[in-house]
């Protein structure tokens, strides 16, 4: 098992290393620092003396792989890419356009951003499960056909539609919920309740229609018909049998974005003011701060090849029938 | 009139697109085993209705990319001068509507303005709604607003159906001759749902379409029907000319994925190895990025190389034209990941078949092999992937538009729509009726598409049939 964590770890580091050159590429190769600076200052101030103190302040004035006129292994350190990308490793993201320290921000705005990632997460999966498994019951009824019928159409309502209409018609129109902000602690409670609600209600349509097929899938299994020909009753065999052997498509999804829920939703985050990592991308993209974005890229990659891991781990760990070579 | 034609990129494209779709159509109806799944989509009910709201969208974005500039008036013949707007076909049949700008702000079917503002009237200052300048412009007070709408739209309304009804007529006469029954069986066939394909849904459809066009005809030259926005533009106007900018994206994004999701995944399981190590690696690289990061890191940079080569590009309509085909490019290159890993296993499938063993053996060529035993097998799996991409990827726009890395903001979206209204409903009046006709119309085109790509793949996929 150590070994295959191990292993799996070691497999992580190629593709850690893909994200950064490609990101590299992206920030500094295929669009120099000249370009940013360009974009930056404005079409009225560019002047080659406003683009090379913008360069220096932001740390950009130096080669991008490797720096001539130093000496030994400065040669090698003293360039854009040891600076800017390989830093990245140990989690040495820089300063943002705004001056501060990207890491310490990272690290404040996840506490936020998981306050509401991760009820909307956990309860999403709940209700979804819960409408699936109650579809899959009235199977080729008519309540499973609009049932489906209903998923599509919440599929087909943009997200955004979900969150101004939440806001309007719940905050604004009846007064029921604060229509965005965040408080500390239980008051806090009254802020959060709003974004998870539509972060819930936004997701049945495409979760519920999701592990509908996937229960499905199992109901028509030979194990589904012994069962029921020992005699079980439907709701027995859905709950014991089916529901249970489905948790293994169904957790093996989820583990994936476990990881990923610290980044938060840019959306949501940004309608309701949260002051996590989501709106803090979304402020970086629109500031068009690239130190900002680019750690974020990095974050993401590596919160998300952390998911892969769990994956693995968790599959062996919920199905005895996996076994690690 | 001389006009000038100018082809855009995203037009070109397009223009090949239904080529292709086209010649495809064309190869499918000559060969029964390919026509066969199609025939089980053209037999459900929703999936045809979906169909016929779709090609309803895909008409007018079709129309909408028929580009050209006219000329000046003034400009002398020999060294003719042009217009920088760009129009289109889709803008000379609407007429009036482009142009018929107020000044700010009216509700839906309005005849005044939604805010109260100081005029001059008969020498003295009074505050008061001002009247619009083209929207019920005919009429001399409010009281008769209502009744002329009703009258106007129940004109539209029997109009609409009595064309819907000579449509079915002349379809019904067809049929019946078709099949070689008299007129009233087939009608009574048709009644009982007895056809081979879904008619009642049909002629539903199209009489919904041809009604709501008919009343929309009635009342549009007239009256702003879904009011206007901030700088007075006719909402209706806008959310039509929205509908190219969601069909480019939706299509010509899967234009891009397809090439490289067919051409790696087949590639990945077929030749196994170390190309398929590196295939694995590459897709698990972009895949492990989060899609928006990379899709706003590559916009931000489309938008510099934009910015810095200004000289390129001769009018805003090429400019916004380079965006939205720069991000149609991104979103397929940060996309086809899924679609690959799926082709690569299924080919991992087909490789050991006995078949293309057979293949092997009598040493025909790999590219032989693929295109003839590996591709037509995992075809379907294309197809639905297409079908289901399309509706999340008009969704996407919208968002990528909030968070401003989508289209052009002067290109006419439902994102850039909704981008531009959502702060509009702490007005007080509300103003929603923007907000409210883009997710209208986009929930009606994604909606659609949704139905129409549960049609297809039902009827393509395999595992669908030994369920239940």
């Amino acid at each position: 098992m150590l070994a295959y964590i191990l292993r799996r770890l070691l497999y992580a580091i190629p593709i850690l290393i893909g994200v950064n050159l490609l990101t590299f590429a992206l920030f500094f190769v295929v669009n120099t620092p000249d370009d940013m600076a360009r974009l930056q200052l404005g079409a009225k101030h560019v002047t080659p003396d406003a683009i090379a103190r913008w360069k220096v302040e932001h740390g950009y004035d130096k080669p991008l792989l490797l720096n001539a006129r130093a000496s030994g292994s400065a040669q090698l350190t003293d360039t854009i890419f040891f600076k800017h990308s390989a830093a990245m490793f140990v989690f040495e993201f820089g300063k943002g356009d705004d001056g501060r320290n990207i890491g310490n921000e990272i690290r404040t705005r996840m506490g936020p951003s998981l306050a509401i990632a991760l009820p909307v997460f956990v309860i999403g999966l709940l209700v979804n499960i819960t409408f699936a498994l109650l579809m899959v019951f009235f199977r080729s009824t008519y309540l499973d056909l609009w049932g489906v019928v209903l998923c599509v159409v919440l599929m087909s309502i943009s997200g955004l539609f979900y969150i101004i209409a939440g806001q309007y018609f719940i905050s604004k129109l009846w007064n029921l919920l604060p229509i965005s902000g965040v408080a500390g602690g239980i008051d806090g409670l009254r802020f959060i309740v709003l974004p998870v609600l539509i972060g819930v209600v936004a997701g049945i349509g495409s979760g519920a229609r999701w592990y509908r097929t996937i229960f499905l899938e199992e109901i028509g299994k030979d194990y589904v018909r012994t069962a029921r020909a020992k005699g079980l009753s439907e709701v027995r065999v859905l709950f014991r049998h089916v529901l249970k052997n489905g948790m293994i498509p169904i957790l093996t999804g989820a583990v994936v974005v476990l990881p990923l829920l610290f980044m938060g939703s840019l959306i949501t985050e940004s309608f309701f003011g949260i002051p996590g990592l989501g709106s803090y991308t979304i402020d970086a993209i629109q500031a068009q701060d690239f130190a900002v974005v680019r750690a974020m890229v990095f974050l993401g990659s590596f919160l998300y090849i952390v998911g892969l891991i769990l994956t693995d781990i968790s599959y062996s760990w919920v199905d005895p029938r996996v076994r690690l070579q | 009139m001389s006009v000038m034609p100018v082809v855009l990129w995203t037009d070109a494209l397009i223009f090949a697109l239904l080529a292709c779709v086209l010649v495809l159509v064309w190869l499918i109806r000559r060969q029964e085993h390919l026509r066969a799944p199609w025939r089980v989509v053209a037999q459900r009910p929703m999936a045809m209705g979906a169909a016929l709201v779709l090609s309803a969208f895909v008409a007018i974005g079709l129309l909408d990319s028929l580009h050209f500039r006219e000329r000046l008036p003034d400009s002398p013949a020999d060294a003719p001068q042009y217009s920088i707007d760009v129009l289109s076909v889709f803008d000379i049949l609407v007429g009036d509507l482009r142009t018929q700008q107020e000044k700010t702000y009216s509700a839906p079917l309005a005849m005044q303005l939604y805010a109260k503002e100081f005029v001059q009237r008969e020498g003295k200052t009074v505050r008061e709604y001002p009247r619009l300048k083209f929207g019920g412009a005919h009429l001399q007070q409010e009281a008769e607003r209502v009744p002329d709408i009703t009258r106007r739209s129940l004109i539209g309304f029997a109009q609409g159906l009595a064309l819907s009804l000579l449509v079915f007529g002349l379809l019904a006469a067809w049929q019946a001759r078709c099949s070689k029954v008299s007129f009233g069986d087939w009608l009574a066939a048709w009644g009982e749902g007895r056809l081979d394909w879904p008619g009642r849904t049909v002629v539903f459809f199209v009489t919904l379409l041809l009604v709501l066009g008919s009343v929309l005809l009635h009342l549009a030259p007239a009256y702003h029907v879904f009011g206007t926005d901030k700088v007075g533009q006719d909402v209706l106007y806008i959310s039509l000319k929205s509908i190219r900018t969601g069909l480019v994206i939706g299509t010509l994004t899967t234009l891009v994925t397809l090439p490289l999701a067919i051409g790696l995944g087949i590639a990945a399981g077929y030749f196994r190895g170390w190309i398929d190590d590196v295939i694995q690696y590459v897709y698990t690289v972009l895949n492990s990025i989060p899609g928006v990061l990379l899709i706003a890191a590559a916009v931000l940079i489309v938008q510099v190389y934009i910015e810095s080569n200004p000289e390129l590009f001769d009018t805003a309509a090429r400019r916004a034209d380079i965006r939205l085909l720069a991000l149609c490019l991104i979103m397929g290159v940060t996309s086809w990941t899924g679609l690959a890993r799926l082709l690569r296993g299924e080919s991992l499938k087909l490789r050991t078949l006995d078949y293309v063993e057979a293949a092997r053996a009598f040493g025909v060529s790999h590219a032989r092999i693929i295109s003839r035993h590996i591709f037509p097998n995992v075809f379907h799996l294309v197809l639905i992937a297409i079908v289901l991409d399309f509706s999340g990827l008009v969704l996407a726009e919208a968002v990528l538009s909030y968070v401003g890395v989508g289209v052009d903001p002067s290109m006419h979206s439902w994102g850039n729509m909704i981008n531009g209204s959502r702060l509009e409903l702490a007005r007080e009046p509300v103003v929603w009726w923007q907000l409210g006709a883009a997710f209208a119309f986009m929930f009606t085109l994604v909606l659609a598409a949704n139905l129409f790509a549960d049609g297809v793949r039902d009827a393509f996929d395999p595992r669908q049939g030994i369920r239940r």
